[in-house]
């Protein structure tokens, strides 16, 4: 049976990634459970400055496609690269981080491949070669273990659940020629608008600040803004947030927002539904202010403050902001 | 052209999950089942395409799954969608999302469609799976997690979300979307529709209807098993923090950074 892991490199801006290196902790610890070496897929045009970051990762080898068909994503394009890729590479796990990209490739070439798929695994691991995984499932609210059967095995891994891996290596770079019927892509990226201001997006911030309807207006999120700029977090809101207009939708946490894994949550003047807690309870720790010592969100958090927050929040700020500047 | 509207039902987003007694799957016991809410966003959106072009469009419901799954046929179908196939057959259970896929996929081929519809994942195994590997299986381009749609004759440019902002996507048709929230505002069934739809004939397909073998779909031509359920790990108690406002906020940065050592 082939035998080896491949990570999908996802370039964005030119350059990797920094999930991919999360992807690639995964598979080393797949690969030291006996499922092969590690080599990276790469995919694109004019993506040197990826394929010399993937080279320093600790890894075998970087596969490359190169085309100039493929220099916008595009699934048929992508998929038909990555075929190839697994082709030559012999591998028969390939693991993508479960983001936009990440899912629209590994759901279409695991179909193209026919190939066993697990979408948005929290955790994976071997059983004589077969992948065996945890993943949330009915909107987190419970996890389901499966196993593939298939001799092609793909999963996405989400952010934030593996360290990132340091560069130390010298892979060899290996060339593939897929050849890319540009016939064949019906279908293209444009354009790519970000939205966030270049902060981190809710599904792999590492630190969340999140507001609800209590905070009354759009101008008043600037207090969680403030909070959030001194711990490097992005900032989320409730669904009743983002229907009063607060907040655009992009930054609706929940069961019809973003599903989001945390380090630290801290959910501020949220009550607590069933809706907005299945979007975050995978958070490592939560932090739960509230002035309703009865809100339903302190039986979810860890630390629990009960106050007005528009008191509460300033100081937190401030606190914080001394803490970091001693250390 | 003929759009195709792909429904699934799970359960409402209130209900509480339990674990059946040998964690084989949920306990179906109290749960009611509706139309996976992104799906209703697909419904909308065949609707309004229909209503926009005013030609010989029509919107087919789809779903695959047991008797109950009439249901959310019932539904699509009294909000407006003009036909619905029910995909049943026992040798159908328990395939995975690319089982499925195989299934819907050769239902939908003999129809033509121009435009597939489905949601962004099924809130049930949130896999979002089942609509790119249809689309592969159709050999046709796919946009997923789309809040803006715009079909100009045959093409198609899809506005989606990505992590930090959106990206376009321009298509050609036929081609297989999947929706988001933002895509529209699904309508409500009105008490008409409700009674056509109660009336309308929902068509059955089974496997012997369809270019498949047993060993294709449903379990065994899944790619993958399921090993168990678990329930969510308990956390431990919350610890609230007392005092006044400045007090609290001291003694919970320090916990941040000295207890749970994530700031
Ligand atoms: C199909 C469906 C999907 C949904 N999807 C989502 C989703 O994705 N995400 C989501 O969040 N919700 C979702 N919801 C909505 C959800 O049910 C709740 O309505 C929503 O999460 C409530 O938002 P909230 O906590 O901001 O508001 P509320 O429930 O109104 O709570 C406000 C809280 O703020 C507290 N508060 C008020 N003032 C202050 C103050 N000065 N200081 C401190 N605390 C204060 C109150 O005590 C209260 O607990 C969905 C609902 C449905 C039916
Ligand atoms: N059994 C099914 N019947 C009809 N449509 C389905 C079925 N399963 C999945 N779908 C469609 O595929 C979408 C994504 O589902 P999933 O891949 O299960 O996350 C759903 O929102 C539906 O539009």
């Amino acid at each position: 049976m082939a035998n080896g892991i491949l990570v999908f490199g996802e370039i964005r801006g030119g350059g990797l990634k920094s999930v991919t290196r999360e992807i690639v902790t995964a598979a080393a610890e797949l690969s030291a459970a006996g499922g092969g070496p590690v080599a990276i897929a790469l995919i694109g045009d004019g993506i040197d400055a990826a394929v010399t970051e993937a080279c320093a990762l600790p890894v075998e080898k970087v596969y490359v496609v190169r085309d100039t068909q493929l220099a916008a994503y595009s699934t048929q394009g992508y998929t038909a690269a990555l075929k190839a890729i697994i082709a030559q590479s012999g591998a028969n796990t390939v693991l993508f981080a479960a983001t936009a990209m990440g899912k629209d490739l590994s759901a279409r070439a695991a179909a193209a491949c026919d190939a066993a798929l697990f979408t948005d695994c929290t955790e994976i691991a071997l059983n004589n070669g077969a992948l065996h995984i945890k993943r949330p499932v009915y909107s987190g609210k419970v996890i389901v273990e499966m196993e593939a059967t298939a001799p092609l095995q793909f999963a996405s891994i989400r952010p934030n659940v593996n360290a990132p891996a340091a560069g130390a290596g010298s892979a060899a770079v290996v060339e593939v020629a897929a050849a890319v019927d540009a016939g064949a892509i019906q279908g293209r990226v444009k354009e790519v608008t970000a939205t966030s201001g270049g902060k981190k997006d809710l599904t792999e911030a590492e630190v969340i600040v999140s507001g609800g309807r209590s905070l009354k207006s759009g101008d008043n999120f600037k207090i969680l803004q403030d909070l959030a700029d001194v711990l490097g977090a992005s900032v989320g809101a409730s669904r009743a947030a983002v229907d009063a207009g607060y907040v655009p939708h992009s930054m609706q946490v929940g069961q019809t927002g973003k599903v989001v894994n945390p380090k630290l949550y801290i959910a501020v003047g949220i009550s607590g539904a069933i809706q907005h807690l299945v979007g975050m309870r995978t958070s490592k720790v939560i932090v739960a202010i509230n002035k309703d010592e009865n809100a339903p969100i302190f039986q979810k958090a860890d630390y629990g403050v009960v106050g007005d927050l528009f008191e509460i929040v300033p100081h937190l700020t401030e606190e914080c902001k001394q803490l970091l500047a001693h250390s | 052209m003929k759009i195709v509207a792909l429904v699934k039902s799970v359960p409402d987003t209130e209900s509480k999950i339990k674990i059946n007694a040998d964690s084989s799957g949920i306990d179906p016991q109290g749960i009611k089942f509706v139309m996976n809410p992104y799906d209703e966003y697909a419904v909308e959106e065949g609707i309004r395409i229909r209503e926009r072009l005013k030609d010989d469009t029509t919107v087919i419901a789809i779903s695959l799954g047991p008797d109950r799954v009439v249901d959310v046929l019932r539904t699509a179908l009294a909000m407006g969608a003009d036909d619905a196939i029910h995909v049943n057959d026992p040798a159908f259970e328990g395939g995975d999302p690319l089982a499925n896929a195989r299934v819907l996929a050769e239902v939908i081929r003999p129809l033509g469609a121009g435009l597939i519809l489905g949601g962004r994942q099924g809130i049930d195994d949130d896999a979002s799976q089942t609509i790119p590997a249809i689309a592969e299986l159709l050999g046709i381009p796919q946009a997923l997690i789309v809040t803006e749609l715009t079909i100009d004759g045959g093409n198609v440019t899809a506005r989606r979300r990505i992590e930090g902002g959106d990206e376009v996507i321009e298509c050609t048709l036929p081609a297989a979307v999947t929706c988001e929230k933002g895509l529209n505002e699904p309508r409500y069934a009105s008490l008409p529709g409700i009674m056509k739809a109660k009336k309308k004939e929902i068509r059955k397909v089974t496997l012997a209807d369809l270019p498949l073998e047993a060993n294709q779909v449903g379990a065994a031509g899944s790619r993958s098993k399921m090993v168990r359920y678990h329930a969510l790990p308990e956390r431990p108690p919350v610890k609230m923090i007392a005092g006044d406002a400045a007090q609290q906020a001291k003694e919970l940065a320090r916990l941040l950074r000295e207890e749970a050592k994530v700031i």
